[in-house]
Parts: C-alpha cells; structure tokens; sequence
C-alpha cells in the first residue's frame, strides 16, 4: 500500500499542523467558513465603530435568522437528495395566512373564543403546521409518483401559494395578532437571564455527554479514538461557544422604560438601578431545537441515511429497497412543516401577516444552505453548515445596512458573495480530492 | 451432499426456476419466454451479446423490473418478486455491474445499506456497522484500511469488495453477479474466482453474467445462453468446448446443429 509512506519534501512544521486538525477531527470546511463569518464581524465592527458586535446587535441578528435558517436546515435534506424548493417563501406566505386568519377570525368569531383565549395559539400553530405538511407532503407526491421534476413543481407551487396567501386575507395585513402568539417572534419572548443560563448548562452538558457517549462507543469496538487532549479541547470550545451565546444574548438589557411598562403591566414598581438582560428568545431555541433533531435525523436515523444514499446514487438506493418515491414525498412534508415553523417565526415577529411575508425567502433559503456546503450535485451537505450560511447572509445584510450601503449595492454584495462562495468550495473541494 | 450435478441427475426441485419468463419495453421484446433454473451449490453461466437480455433476466429474479408473463419458483414454490425487498426476503442477493454503492457514503453504510443495524433507540449503530464491516472486510480482502472514508475513494477493487461484502453477508442462498470482474486487474480477478468456488462449496447457488468465455468454462457447471431476448441454449459446460459456446452467442446455434440454422429454428 502506498497510503503509508510520507512524502519526504513535507517540512516537519506542515506535518504538526496537519496532524493537529487531522487529531481533532474537525471539517476544515466549517472551520473556513467560521473563520469567514468571524472576519466578516470583525470587519464590520470596525467600519461601524463597534456597534456592530454589541449585544444589541447579535439579539438582532439571531433573532433575523431565525425564520430563513430553520428552512434552509430542509432545504438541506431536498437539494441533497438532487431536489430544489422554490416554493418555500410562498409556502411560508400560505402558512402564514392560514394562521392569521385561524387566529383573527375563525377562532375568535366563527367558533366565539374572543381576543387571546389562552388555546388560541396552539391551535392556531397546529393548523398552520398541518398545512404546511400536507402541502410540502403534495408536492412531494408530485415529484416522487408523478415525476414530475421538483423544479417545475415549486415553480408552480411559487405562483400558486403566495397568491392562494393573498387570496385567503384580499391582500389585507392582518393584524393584530394573538398576544400568546407573540412569544415565538423573538423580541416579544425570551427566557429572561436565570432560565438562559439553566438552559446553556443543560446544552452544555448534553454537548459534553454526547462527546463521551461517542468516544465510549468506538472504544466498546476497540476502534481508534482521538487522543484525550483533543477531545477536551473540542469540549472546551463547545461548552465555551454555547454558554459565550448565552452570556451575549443575557448582557443585552431591557430598556428601562420598556422593563418599567412591562413591571407596571403586572402592578409591580420597578426598583432604582434595576436592569434585566432579555436571555434566550424563544425563537433562537426553537432554531436550535430544529438543528438538533434534523441533525439527528441526517446522521442517525434510516430517513437520514437513505436521503444520502439516494443523493449519492439515486439508482444504488433503489436496488438496496429504499422506496425512494416515498422518501420524496417524506423529504418534502419535512420541509413544508419547517416552512410552517417559520411562518409562526416570521409572522409573530412582525406581530401581523403582511401580504409580501417571505417574499424572496425561497433564494435566501437556497443560498443559505448552498454557502453552507450543500452541493446540488446531491449527496452532500450539512444542517449546522446551512444554519451558519443562513447567518452569514445575515450578517452580510445587516451588516451592509448598518455601514449605509445603498440598496441596489447591498444586493448585488449578496449575489456575489453567493457564486464565490460555491467557486470557493468547488476549488476547495477538488484540492483535497473529495468529489 | 450431493453436487449440483448429482441433484439435477435425480431430478430434485432446484432451488431457482424461472419460467416462460417474458418482459417488453416499449414494444421490443427484451427477454422472451426464457427458461432457466439453477440448483444449489451450482454456478449458472449467463452469455450473450449486450443487448440479448441476460442482465434484464437476472433483474426480474433480483427485483428491479417486474415480468410482464412467466412465473419464479424458488425451491418449488411460487413466489412475487416486485421489488428488491421482497428478493432479499427470499435471501437472492445481487452484485451489479455498476456496483450500486452510494459514492458519499462510507463502506459500512453501503454494506448495509436498507438493513441497517440500529440501537434499542431505533437509531442507525454506526459503531457496531463498522464492527461489522471490519469482520466481514477481513475475510474478504484483508488488505482493506479505509472504513472512515466515502467508497468515491476507493479503488475499483475494494468497490468490488464492498459490493461482495454486501451480497454475501447477509446468508446469500441465491447470488447474482452481473459482470463480477469487468473492472477487476487479474490479481483481484483471482480473488473473485477462489469465492466463487468457496460460496459454491457453501450451497450457494450463483448465476454469473459474463462476456469472458474462458471464465464461464473455467468457473460455471452449465451456461444459458441468450440471444435477441431468446434462450439458445443450456449446456453443460464439460460437454463443450469454448467453439461450441462461442458459436452460440455468435450464430445462435446449438453445438451439432447444422451449420445455417437461424435463431428462429431454435427458439
């Protein structure tokens, strides 16, 4: 075997180097694209005189992201498997509706619940998710037993929802919305400090129980583990990014005059010098929540390993007995009910259902997870891969507005930034020969 | 145990019969009333040009079409085969031409891929896979080092090994090898024959397509052989010479026909 034998030209410092990242197992490509999204913050922070890594300004940047990356974590599973989604704004939009009309409406009037019955939002949510579902779940049967090409479907899908969206509310903002339902925009529902931080712990200690249960389960094998060292550090930056979130999102604080309405709400007076950070929003959690299960389901369920299977090789994935028709229509329900999942994000934060709701979500959503190393050849890619390309656009964005780029700029940025991304990665991907 | 050739003597029910078989695409007649059937512990040669319908024949046993007339029995059973579950549940286990190995994933998962093993949790066992894999890689090809990497990575040889690993792992009784060594140097060639010769000794009955004449005389007991979608023939290998089985695919005659019969007269 020639796999064994060194390449004497090698100088001894490139080989530590490589060793180090090669002992701690960790995707060049993700570090590359933190390291990305860090000089992009840093860059922008200079250009704004620091405002633009304040606390405030990271509450707000999650709290953005949310809606687009909680999509692009399905659009990860429909581009792997050689699929695309245009349809995930208008989808969004037809949620959306839905809800608003359940929640304004139909709950309140037709069914006589009156204003912010304390059931209202979850029914109001149920119903958006199962719309959502069932739709995402048609499309899927059109693509899969039909076969008709999934870019022809939500080509129609794009036209059809975000008007069947205008159609059910006339174009109308509907608003306002159900004060329980609220809570999921982001601003209006956090965990406040002390839950934050019992909740930081908790991950914490789950990241770290993972990391162990993994080691235990190679070495029960007698496979190779990495060294002891490298999995402390991994540890240690795990637990340090989780509860360094945590501790940004605490020290931003409630104003005092909002926190003094909102103590007056509930006929307390607000003692001198009080401050209270806003914490976790639920919204973030709600990402999260949405990254941890679709990762579990990429990485170890058999949904996961037959979605990149079939990516790989569609034809191999039919011959082992995937029923690969009804793993479309799955892969496509996922993704409706997650654009249902933002709909409830999306509207809550805007506190109404506006008529352009997720408008141009579909090709943020796309680009989000094709920065975050989806490759449309199929097969490939990763849901925390998609999360951060949806923060990076973000970020972009955001970032572009604060410094007072124009408009038209800030877009042609954005598009840019997207096909030298995907060069990036091509050009990266052939130098370490992976396909 | 008695040979293949001894139970075909005495007339017990082989373990594979295919039947008046027939399947058209489109109005072209790709596999027409063909008969075949194989006993166990016997190697069952397919031949034929491309395009006389040997490997659309040994997908309707494995599952991937579905026959338009005809009937499978197995070990004299009627059976339904409409998909590639309901083969491996008769335990008929296919290595294809192209292999069929998801590229992105790694040997383990192609190993078992539609069979995962899973925990109490119901989810993917990705340590005891590997486990697995190392077991049954070791008997195979002791040589085979790459378990962490996708197979896009591997040489055409160990593509080969996992394909077979995949076939035989999971209690093969019927195996299906569609051009087992088309992309194999002659060393791993070797290595696929000195199987072939151990699963037979195991009871494993095994249809082998193959263009290679001398492989077939070197590794079959008899040899089907098709043209235009008809069966020519099924010889017993030690009764012909590579001639005999090279005018069959050629001119689609019997070894002592005479010479200018079509392959019309014979079917």
């Amino acid at each position: 075997m020639t796999d064994a034998t060194t390449q004497p030209t090698q100088t001894q410092e490139t080989q530590i180097k490589r060793s180090l990242f090669q002992q701690l197992e960790l995707d060049t490509r993700l570090l590359g694209m933190v390291g990305a999204f860090i000089i992009l913050c840093i860059g922008f922070n200079l250009l704004t005189d620091g405002r633009f890594l304040t606390p405030r300004n990271i509450f707000n940047l999650t709290i953005q992201t949310v809606s687009v990356a909680i999509m692009a974590s399905g659009m990860v599973f429909v581009i792997v498997t050689r699929h695309i989604d245009l349809s995930v704004g208008a989808l969004l939009a037809t949620c959306s509706a839905v809800m608003a009309m359940v929640q304004t409406q139909v709950l309140p009037d037709m069914l006589g619940f009156g204003l912010n019955h304390p059931a209202t939002w979850a029914i109001t949510i149920a119903a958006g998710l199962l719309v959502g579902t069932l739709i995402g779940a048609f499309h899927g049967w059109m693509v899969g037993y039909l076969s008709i090409p999934a870019f022809i479907v939500t080509l129609g899908g794009f036209l059809v929802w975000r008007n069947v969206a205008w159609y059910m509310t006339d174009g109308q903002t509907i608003g306002p919305l159900d004060k329980t339902f609220l809570i999921f925009g982001g601003i209006n529902g956090t965990m406040g400090t002390t839950w934050s931080w019992i909740i930081g712990l908790l991950a914490t200690a789950m990241a770290l129980f993972g990391l162990w249960s993994a080691r235990r389960s190679r070495q029960g094998h007698g496979f190779a583990v990495k060294p002891l060292w490298a999995e402390l550090t991994l540890a240690a930056l795990t637990s340090g990014a989780i509860l360094g979130f945590v501790w940004i999102l605490n020290s931003y604080l409630i104003p005092a005059r909002r926190l003094k309405r909102m103590m007056e709400a509930r006929g307390e007076t607000m003692p001198e010098g009080l401050e209270v950070g806003y914490g976790l929003p639920i919204s973030v959690l709600i990402l999260i929540a949405v990254a941890v299960v679709m990762t579990l389901i990429a990485r170890r369920t058999r949904l996961g390993r037959y979605i990149f299977a079939t990516g790989g090789n569609p034809d191999a994935a039919e011959l082992s007995g995937i029923n690969t028709r009804l793993l479309t229509v799955k892969i496509f329900a996922l993704m409706g009910f997650l654009c249902a999942l933002s709909a409830v994000v999306a509207s809550a934060r805007l506190s109404n259902h506006s008529n352009d709701i997720g408008t141009l979500d579909e090709l943020r959503v796309i680009a989000a997870a094709v920065i975050g190393g989806t490759a449309l050849s199929g097969g490939l890619g990763t849901i925390h891969g998609a999360i951060l390309g949806a923060l990076i656009m973000q970020a972009l964005q955001s970032g572009m507005a604060m410094v007072g780029v124009d408009a038209p700029f800030q877009n042609i940025v954005v598009g840019t930034v997207l096909v030298l991304a995907v060069l990036i990665d091509i050009i990266y991907r052939k130098r370490v020969g992976a396909k | 145990m008695a040979t293949a050739k001894e139970l075909r003597a005495s007339g017990a029910t082989p373990l594979v019969e295919m039947k008046d078989i027939s399947i058209a695409f489109g109005g072209v007649k790709a596999v027409d009333h063909v008969s075949v059937d194989l006993h166990p512990g016997e190697v069952v040669g397919l031949l034929g040009h491309n395009g006389a319908g040997k490997s659309t024949l040994i997908k309707i046993l494995s599952g991937a079409y579905h026959m338009d007339a005809g009937e499978i029995r197995i070990n004299g059973d009627k059976v339904e085969i409409t998909n590639p579950r309901d083969a491996r549940t008769h335990n008929i286990e296919t290595i294809y031409q192209t292999l069929a190995l998801a590229d992105n994933l790694d040997a383990a998962s192609n190993l078992f891929l539609g069979r995962e093993l899973v925990t109490p949790f119901g989810l993917v066992d990705d340590a005891a896979m590997e486990a697995e894999c190392r077991k049954i890689m070791g008997r195979l090809n002791p040589n085979f080092r790459k378990f962490s990497e996708p197979v896009s990575a591997l040489s055409g040889g160990q593509r080969q090994s996992v394909a077979i690993a995949r076939a035989v792992y999971f209690n093969a009784k019927i195996l299906i090898m569609d051009e087992p060594t088309a992309a194999l140097g002659p060393h791993e060639t070797q290595m696929v024959a000195e199987l072939i010769q151990q699963l037979k000794a195991e009871g494993i009955g095994i249809f082998l397509i193959d263009h290679d004449v001398h492989a077939v005389m070197e590794l079959c007991d008899r040899a089907s052989v098709m043209k235009n979608g008809q069966l020519v023939g099924t010889v017993n290998i030690e009764d012909v010479t590579d001639d005999d089985l090279l005018s069959m695919i050629i001119l689609g005659k019997n070894p002592g026909e005479k010479t200018g019969a079509t392959a019309d007269s014979v079917a």
